[in-house]
């Protein structure tokens, strides 16, 4: 007998009973190998079941979940026999899983040595005598500074990278030879990101792993996988080489997923894959994709393509794979960004020396230490002026003071120093409480997760109800009305009125968010990282309507997001934030463009593209500082570019290199 | 996997789509049969009890079950099937009485604690915490001993104890809900502060307050009957099941038919509780898992 790969899953479907008693299918058919030292990637849009295929392999299931048919072996035991028990010996064990979020789920109140040393315990045959220097050497491996000190220290005083390398560090205490990963980065910072998957690259290198690496974001896919497989609705519909799938891709809906993505060296929005896929359990007579696919025609509506080997070696699940190349090109100007120029003239909203501290005057404190310096603002110094109708866009790491300035600006936390200006002549009042209704319409917020800003007992009406009611005192069928408009202008219908948020899908929960701001018809519009957690193809439909909505009404955008590429796609002008301190600002083109400010060339050296040919620089680390320096550039601890000590004592002169683009730092610009 | 997928678009209001989750799951039909069957039983007990409660007959003095008197007699000769059927009456009505008292006060508090926030509250739950700590069987002997016993003094008391309790619960359910966007959503559009509670903040802690007050009330009959069975609660002759149970106790090796009735109709009555607390917890998608007894 032949021997079999490493990890292998054959026609595997998974399904779970409706409460009707009706099966319902969300995998089906479903056969995956990978040999060691091979690297996976499984993407696909959520509810696509790449999770569930991944957990399968491991033969385990979410509750309610089972396999129908099929098989699944990991290095020829049959995982879908095995007992807990025995399951529970190789799980953890010889496979590890490394699940989304992980480094966030350490027990909070256990030293990390002691969770590391329980791992060891649990899955290791290693000695009791040497738990001790196998921790530290697992430390190591991950490559966190200073094991030795950091197994006294608990997960909350590591920052979310660092946490996350515990966790891998975890999962390689039972020395596994295969590492199954399920977004394992999502939710960190692009620095972070890029440092935490050339580790995993270098890991399963090393140790000759088997790695299955499920994740949206094909930016990462390319970094750590050799082969790629594209699933839609419950099949798989493209397996190949990265390189195949990721640069030529030769299904309609990988190639749309690719042109969705906003990247660094096009200027325009992304392309929208319209549409959603259809639900588990709903009829597909031919082609499941052939809803949203272009290239669709009689015979995809009626019969079911198979996976079938094409002549340049991907396995496709598609009549008609040889003619991608009708659809328009990746990575080219794709959708056009038809939003008028901002207005020059007339400015906006103004922000002058703003600085914001959450530290609160503590009266007992003051007392105990009286004298004691207050720490540097958490931001500080920032001068911004917008235009009527423009789009800035800020970008900048986790907790860069991004959210906060927004917050000042809605009035929902006052700031230390500064002021704020609408129009030039209005000054706005610090407390929202303060200020008059005209000026509260004016300005209007919508947040980063829809799952958490819209209230889960309220309907779409009850909460499109409430900017109505509070600004323009509407009722009845006047209401009813303007929010059956609002909802046709984010291209919902009518007929979503009455669902609740979690009868929504996660795009149509942001569009209700947007129609919702929307509802005040507000003058300027404060975005905080709106489309960061919704798929990729989703986030380019939202990006479009924002873009549409804007062309309509003139409205001016805040936007914040951490993804480079997202803002440039979006933003007339960018400014980069680090600590809450201004590093570059300027128009987009230009930002993106030599002379970069030392921080912005991190950052976009740091960005995945989904291009196994482009590989980021790292050059600088991506430790988590958590508060400004008191003195000198806020970029000093990590800068590559550092001059010494003018950077630690002087705060870097205000540079204005060409029309608007600003650069801080003591490097002048033409090294820059 | 969306939600959406799984859900079937409900129709209906909210109250009647759990209503209907809610007996949809075994342990939510079972356990609301169960309480319906008992509040049911308590209301028309007095006119299908086959004998006067209070009926003594010496003759009859801890007689076996037979086919007159079902589950035979009590040490006065009074008929245990009678005084079992009624025996949960008094105890309905005050924990009845009491429990929506303690999570209305309980309730209350605790969300004033969690709005203002800061050393204030965290003060302020310091002394809660110090009270929860004491034996609540003591608090409770205190204030009866020095009160004394009755309805009167009964419902205010557990009232007042179980609300304790509640007001951790809703604290807590009001700082996870007004840390929440959609509060800050509110406040950034302008609401007033009353808006914002009435329309925010209440209905998504009501449902963890209701799921508390089914829970409190299983344990409040707990007390009840513990009070009884200590002679602090109803008075003899008012059949209760603490009391009988109390009353039964010295002859339990040779009649032990004497506490049958009640030890069956207490437990099935606060089992039928909680597996309706549970259900309710499901339905309402709340996470009951860490939430311990007083
Ligand atoms: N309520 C708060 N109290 C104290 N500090 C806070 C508070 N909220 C934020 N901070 C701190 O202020 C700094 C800026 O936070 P902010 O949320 O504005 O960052 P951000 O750029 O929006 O980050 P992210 O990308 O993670 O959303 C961080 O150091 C953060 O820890
Ligand atoms: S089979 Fe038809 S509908 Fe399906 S992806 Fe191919 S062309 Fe599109
Ligand atoms: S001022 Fe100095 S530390 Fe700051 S960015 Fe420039 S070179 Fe780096
Ligand atoms: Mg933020």
């Amino acid at each position: 007998m032949s021997k079999q790969p490493f990890i292998s899953v054959k026609d595997l479907s998974v399904g779970y009973n409706s409460r009707s008693g009706s099966t319902i299918e969300v995998l089906r058919n479903v056969s995956l190998d990978i040999n060691r030292g091979e690297s996976i990637g499984l993407v696909g849009e959520s509810g696509s079941g790449k999770s569930t295929l991944a957990l399968a392999a491991m033969g385990y299931f979410k509750r309610g979940l089972r396999a129908l048919a099929g098989s699944a072996h990991f290095d020829e035991i049959d995982v879908l026999a095995l007992n807990r028990d025995e399951l529970q010996k190789i799980r953890g064990g010889r496979l590890a899983l490394i699940p989304q979020n992980s480094g966030q789920s350490l027990t909070p109140t256990m030293r990390i040595g002691q969770q590391i040393n329980e791992a060891l315990q649990l899955h290791s045959k290693v000695n009791a005598r040497q738990f001790q220097s196998r921790v530290i050497e697992l430390l190591a491996q991950v490559r966190l500074p200073d094991p030795t000190a950091l197994i006294t220290r608990y997960p909350h005083e590591l920052s979310g990278g660092q946490q996350q390398r515990v966790a891998i560090a975890m999962a390689l205490a039972g020395e596994p030879d295969a590492l199954l990963l399920d977004e394992p980065t999502t939710g960190l910072d692009v620095t972070t990101q890029a440092h935490i998957l050339e580790l995993l690259r270098e890991l399963a290198q090393k140790r000759n792993m088997a790695m299955l690496y499920v994740s949206h974001d094909l930016g990462a896919i390319s970094r750590v996988c050799d082969r790629v497989v594209v699933m839609y609705a419950g099949e798989i519909v493209l397996t190949g080489t990265a390189r195949q799938v990721l640069l030529a891709p030769r299904h309609p809906y990988a190639h749309g997923l690719l042109t969705s993505i906003p990247r660094l060296n096009q200027t325009s929005l992304p392309l929208a894959l319209d549409g959603r896929p259809p639900m588990p359990g709903e009829a597909i007579n031919g082609c499941a994709f052939a809803d949203r696919c272009a290239l669709v025609d009689e015979k995809c509506r009626t019969t079911p393509p198979d996976l079938h080997p094409i002549p340049s070696g991907e396995n496709v699940r598609c009549f008609k794979s040889d003619m991608i190349s009708d659809m328009p090109a990746l990575n080219v100007k794709a959708g056009q960004r038809n939003s008028a120029r901002p207005d020059a003239e007339s400015a906006a909203l103004g922000l002058e020396s703003l600085a914001i501290s959450y530290e609160k005057k503590d009266w007992l404190s003051s007392l105990l230490t009286p004298g004691a310096t207050p720490r540097p603002a958490t931001v500080d110094a920032i001068n911004i002026k917008i235009q009527r109708g423009e789009t800035l866009g800020l970008v900048g790491e986790s907790g860069s003071g991004k959210s906060t300035i927004l917050k000042a600006i809605a009035g929902l936390i006052s700031p230390r120093e500064g002021v704020l200006t609408l129009h030039d002549d209005i000054i706005l009042t610090p407390r929202v409480e303060d200020r008059p209704a005209p000026t509260l319409r004016q300005i209007q917020l919508i947040f980063q997760n829809p799952d958490d800003s819209l209230n889960p007992r309220h309907t779409v009406a009850q909460i499109l109800a409430q900017p109505l009611r509070l600004y323009y005192s509407l009722s009845g069928s006047a209401l009813h009305d303007a929010s059956a408009d609002l909802l046709e202008r984010v291209r919902l219908g009518a007929h979503y009125l009455d669902r609740l948020p979690s009868q929504l899908s996660g795009g149509e929960k942001q569009r209700v968010a947007i129609a919702r701001a929307f509802a005040a018809e507000p003058e300027i519009v404060l975005c905080d990282e709106v489309t960061s957690a919704l798929d990729v193809s989703v986030q380019a439909a939202v990006l479009d309507l924002l873009d549409e909505l804007k062309t309509q009404q003139g409205t001016t955008y805040i936007f914040v997001s951490h993804d480079l590429a997202v803002v440039k796609a979006i933003s007339d002008r960018v400014a980069v934030l680090y600590q809450g301190r201004l590093c570059e600002i300027g128009p987009a083109d230009a930002v993106y463009k030599a002379p970069f400010h030392p921080y912005t060339d991190v950052l976009l050296g740091a960005v995945l593209e989904p291009d196994p040919d482009i590989a980021p620089i790292l050059s600088a680390d991506d430790v988590v500082e958590l508060s400004p320096p008191a003195r000198g550039c806020c970029f000093q601890r990590r800068c590559p570019r550092k001059l010494g000590d003018i950077c630690d004592h002087e705060t870097p002169p205000v540079r204005e290199l060409a029309d608007g683009h600003v650069i801080r730092c003591h490097v002048p610009a033409s090294d820059l | 996997m969306t939600s959406v997928a799984h859900q079937k678009l409900q129709t209906g209001s909210r109250a009647a789509v759990i209503f209907k989750d809610l007996v949809s799951r075994p342990s939510g039909s079972i356990g609301l049969s169960l309480v319906i069957f008992h509040v049911g039983l308590a209301l028309i007990s007095p006119l299908v009890v086959p004998f006067d409660y209070k009926l003594q007959n010496s003759a009859l003095m801890l007689s076996q079950p037979n086919a007159i008197h079902w589950l035979g007699s009590d040490h006065l000769g009074r008929d245990v099937f009678s005084r079992t059927l009624m025996g949960g009456r008094e105890a309905l009505l005050v924990t009845g009485v009491a429990t929506p008292l303690a999570v209305i006060w309980g309730g209350f508090v605790g969300i004033m604690f969690g709005l203002v926030g800061g050393r204030v509250d965290e003060v302020l739950m310091r002394i809660v915490d110090a009270f929860l700590s004491l034996p609540w069987i003591l608090k409770m002997l205190v204030l009866i001993v020095t009160f004394g016993t009755g309805i009167e003094v009964l419902i205010p008391t557990l009232a007042f104890f179980y609300g304790i309790p509640v007001i951790r619960i809703a604290r807590a359910a009001t700082h996870d809900v007004i840390a929440r966007d959609f509060v800050w959503a509110a406040k950034a559009r302008g609401h007033g502060r009353v808006s914002i509670i009435w329309r925010e903040l209440l209905p998504n802690v009501l449902d963890t307050l209701m799921v508390e007050g089914a829970m409190r009330w299983s344990w409040m009959l707990l007390a009840f009957s513990s009070l009884s069975f200590l002679g602090f609660g109803v008075s003899p002759p008012t059949p209760d099941w603490g009391l009988m149970i109390s009353d039964a106790r010295g002859f339990m090796s040779f009649a032990p038919w004497g506490v049958i009735g009640p030890v069956i109709a207490l437990s099935s009555l606060i089992i039928g509780i909680n597996l309706t607390a549970d259900a309710l917890a499901k339905a309402l998608g709340i996470d009951r898992a860490q939430k311990a007894p007083m």
